[in-house]
């Protein structure tokens, strides 16, 4: 059930038109390096467009990568209300795939934003689902779905 | 000296020696793992996916992230550049955590 909402969220999210002009696609690599507003605030957008948000090679249906694919895996288990989760595939978006690294000052995906905040890649968020410390910050932030009444 | 068959092992492990003088580093190279996926297709290095496990007390009092983000700056230019690093995977402990790890896995505990 994760999976299903997470594509419909993930569509929706995905795409703030309004924020990205078609400039951006004249300008060479070496001037797409640094990060435009545009991109910024699209960015800004994603990041706090839910609760939980995971920027991801692939869609939580099917991961395109082995990092993104343990990841998700871990927020399933944890129990992640799939309404308060967005997934964004950054290999649909050259842009977003860029720009997320320099945005969060981290060189590789998946990146896991919470309540706006960055958590970590796939090694931080595994290491905290080991230890206790993802479960506890799940639950502090409320993101987590109701107990099904027994 | 004859030219290493491991130049971004090399660069790695001499950038994280020096910069963070820790107690423990090794180094795997995992791209041999990874080749077959399509990401890697048409790639030439063989030094692509990295794991380190690093120990060291510079990482004290900082938060994982944090500790993650030292040793990004480190290899930036390894991971910026094409066909460089493509993964990195990181393990990073202070000295102290890296003792109480051991003592659980010893006693039994965990």
């Amino acid at each position: 059930y994760l999976r299903k909402a997470n594509s419909q969220a993930f569509r929706h999210a995905a795409r703030p038109a309004a924020a990205r002009p078609s400039a951006l696609r004249f300008l060479t690599p070496f001037q797409a390096r640094f990060l435009s507003d545009a991109t910024r605030q699209a960015i800004d957008q994603a990041v706090k467009s839910s609760p939980v948000v995971l920027f991801m090679k692939g869609t939580p249906e099917t991961p395109q990568c082995g990092f993104s694919r343990a990841t998700i895996q871990i927020l399933g288990v944890q129990g992640v209300d799939p309404g308060k989760f967005t997934a964004f595939n950054v290999l649909e978006d050259e842009e977003l795939r860029q720009g997320i690294k320099e945005y969060s000052e981290w060189p590789t995906i998946p990146q896991l934003y919470v309540n706006k905040e960055f958590i970590g890649g796939c090694d931080i968020v595994l290491s905290m689902h080991q230890d206790g410390t993802l479960a506890k910050l799940l639950e502090e932030k409320g993101v987590l779905a109701p107990m099904e009444e027994t | 000296m004859a030219q290493s068959a491991t130049p971004v092992e090399d660069v790695v492990h001499s950038k994280l020696t020096e910069a963070l003088k820790p107690t423990s580093l090794e180094i795997f190279n995992d791209s041999h793992l990874h080749s077959h996926h399509k990401a890697m297709q048409g790639s030439v290095s063989k030094e692509t996916h990295f794991r380190v496990y690093i120990t060291s007390s510079a990482f004290q009092s900082k938060m994982q992230p944090a500790r993650h983000r030292m040793v990004y700056a480190l290899l930036k230019d390894e991971l910026a550049q094409a066909g460089g690093i493509h993964a990195l995977q990181l393990q990073t402990r202070t000295p102290e955590e890296e003792e109480r790890i051991k003592a659980q896995e010893a006693s039994g505990t965990n």
